[in-house]
């Protein structure tokens, strides 16, 4: 027989486990990496997947290859946070496919920072690049070096440095802040080749004003699967998009139920309880 | 095998920081990974000084375009990093009155705070003032009614512009209760309410899904890219 006692004690022992106000945040997580995984796996296995272009990330050879020709550097700005911001990642991942170009094309590239840590990583991209493309010897630490944290100090440094150098193609793949249409606009002045990508949407129409290409959210995310243009990183973007028709679902099933609800029909208590409960359940 | 080392630690540090806000037991172990973070961070800051004076330095002896900028850069780096270990003018610490610099570095009155208040506070106001001149040119370019799109665009900001402004209320003030909704400023905000919200919230959802799927490359290690190697794949 178990008692009372020993039953409450089991009780939160298990409930000492898991959190469980963040059970729906886990079943999201599970499901979204679950169709990520699931559309990878048959990516391996050899499924055709189609992948709309992209004209920012195809343009990417064209801007590195105008820069070789009009004999100016290549700028690569991985946005003003630091390594534990997704974005920076994503930037990083970015530089190392720009690098990659530059090292064959033979430009140079040029890659001020505003965080210590995001130099050292960026400085392992380029060195792993130009050893990927065979040509170590026109690697250049120093030309990926770090400015200030301070973000108007780190703007006022880059801008100064385009308007003396003329880069032929400026790249903002990252995290910006305020900084993000004084560098467009300073880019935009000299004539660059500008693409731009960030998941900061308050900056976003700051860089379609200003730049020739931008990588609108999503698509930042997705430049380095579709520049490495890898079966299983391919895999992992048409995972996203089922994941994003479960959303899309959800949402219309929402909106259908929510206006059931408004309207004064006999199954409107009804669903109101359901919604209620819902909301409850997502803890809104 | 440091490739591998690394990816290890990304991996493994990922999945905790992952797992960490569901499961109360691994929560100590997320922040741990955070303090750890912060220390090789403030690690890197001696290599990132390192580089600021070496590239600095070089440029002053090249005579670079532009070396007079550097030169002031490796000044005021200089005397800054002075001031600040030095804790010039930094006011004694009542707690510890008898222990000469106990006082912090940033405390009132000292060089440090003068420099940050004078100094760096002015210029950072003034670049961030730049601002105002760049949106302007920004706005004039995206605009211009060079097709159907850009005119929508200039319409819809016209209306924004103006319901946020007295001179929207001036304009259309005088419609009819019945025709409140024209009023610029309520369809300004129906604008932001209803059309630049559902876009936003659009943009939102499918960044999330994003950083999703870009973690779970990064954690799988099936991007190595970060690493280098221009797509280094699995």
């Amino acid at each position: 027989m178990v008692s009372a006692e020993d039953a409450a004690a089991a009780g939160a022992t298990t409930a000492s486990l898991f959190t469980p106000g963040k059970l729906p945040l886990a079943v999201a997580i599970i499901v979204t990496s679950g169709c990520i995984i699931a559309w990878m796996l048959q990516a391996r296995a050899g499924a055709a997947m189609y992948l709309r272009r992209i004209p920012a990330l195809d343009a990417v050879t064209n801007a590195v290859g105008r820069s070789t020709e009009m004999g100016r550097p290549v700028l690569f700005i991985a946005g003003i946070q630091d390594m534990d911001n997704i974005q920076t990642v994503a930037g990083i991942t970015v530089l190392s496919h720009v690098a990659k170009t530059t090292a064959e094309y033979d430009a140079t590239i040029e890659v001020p920072t505003s965080r210590s840590l995001v130099m050292e990583a960026a400085r392992e991209a380029v060195r792993g690049s130009y050893q990927a493309a065979g040509r170590f010897d026109a690697y250049n630490a120093d030309a990926i070096r770090y400015i200030t944290d301070e973000q108007f100090g780190f703007v006022a440094s880059v801008s100064g440095q385009m308007v003396r150098e003329k880069p032929a193609a400026c790249f903002y793949m990252g995290c910006f802040f305020a900084e993000s249409l004084i560098l467009a606009e300073t880019g935009n002045s000299i004539g660059a080749i500008q693409i731009a990508g960030t998941a900061e949407s308050s900056q976003l129409p700051f860089f379609v004003a200003a730049c020739d290409y931008t990588l609108i959210g999503e698509e930042f995310m997705a430049a380095s699967a579709y520049l490495s243009g890898a079966p299983d990183q391919i895999g992992s973007l048409k995972g996203q998009d089922a994941a994003k028709v479960i959303v899309a679902t959800l949402i219309l099933l929402g909106v259908v139920l929510a206006t059931i609800a408004a309207l004064n029909v006999p199954q409107s208590e009804a669903v109101s309880r359901v919604l209620e409960s819902v909301k409850g359940a997502l803890g809104s | 095998m440091m490739r591998i080392v690394a990816m290890a630690i990304a991996s493994i540090a990922g999945l905790v920081m992952l797992l960490s806000p569901f499961f109360p037991d691994l929560e100590s172990v997320g922040a741990q990974s955070s303090e750890i973070f912060n220390v090789i961070a403030a690690i890197a800051f001696i290599l990132g000084a390192g580089s600021l004076v070496k590239v600095n330095l070089s440029r002053i002896g090249r005579r670079d375009a532009g070396w007079g900028y550097a030169l002031v850069t490796l000044l005021c780096f200089a005397i800054t990093l002075i001031v600040g270990l030095g804790k010039i003018g930094v006011p004694p610490n009542p707690q510890f009155a008898a222990t000469p610099w106990a006082g912090e570095k940033d405390a009132a009155g000292s060089a440090f705070a003068w420099i940050y208040e004078f100094v760096l506070t002015p210029i950072t106001s003034t670049m961030f003032a730049l601002l105002a001149f760049y949106v302007a040119s920004a706005a004039f370019r995206a605009f211009r009614a060079k097709n159907r799109e850009a005119m929508l665009l200039l319409g819809t900001a016209f209306i924004v512009l103006l319901g946020r402004t007295f001179a929207g209320v001036w304009l259309t003030g005088g419609l009819p209760e019945w025709a409140s909704g024209l009023r610029l400023e309520n369809l300004s905000m129906f604008i932001m309410q209803v059309f630049n919200t559902a876009g936003n919230r659009a943009i939102i959802i499918g960044i999330a899904l994003g950083v999703t799927a870009t973690s779970l490359r990064i954690l799988l290690g099936i991007d190595r890219s970060w690493m280098g190697a221009g797509g280094g794949s699995a």
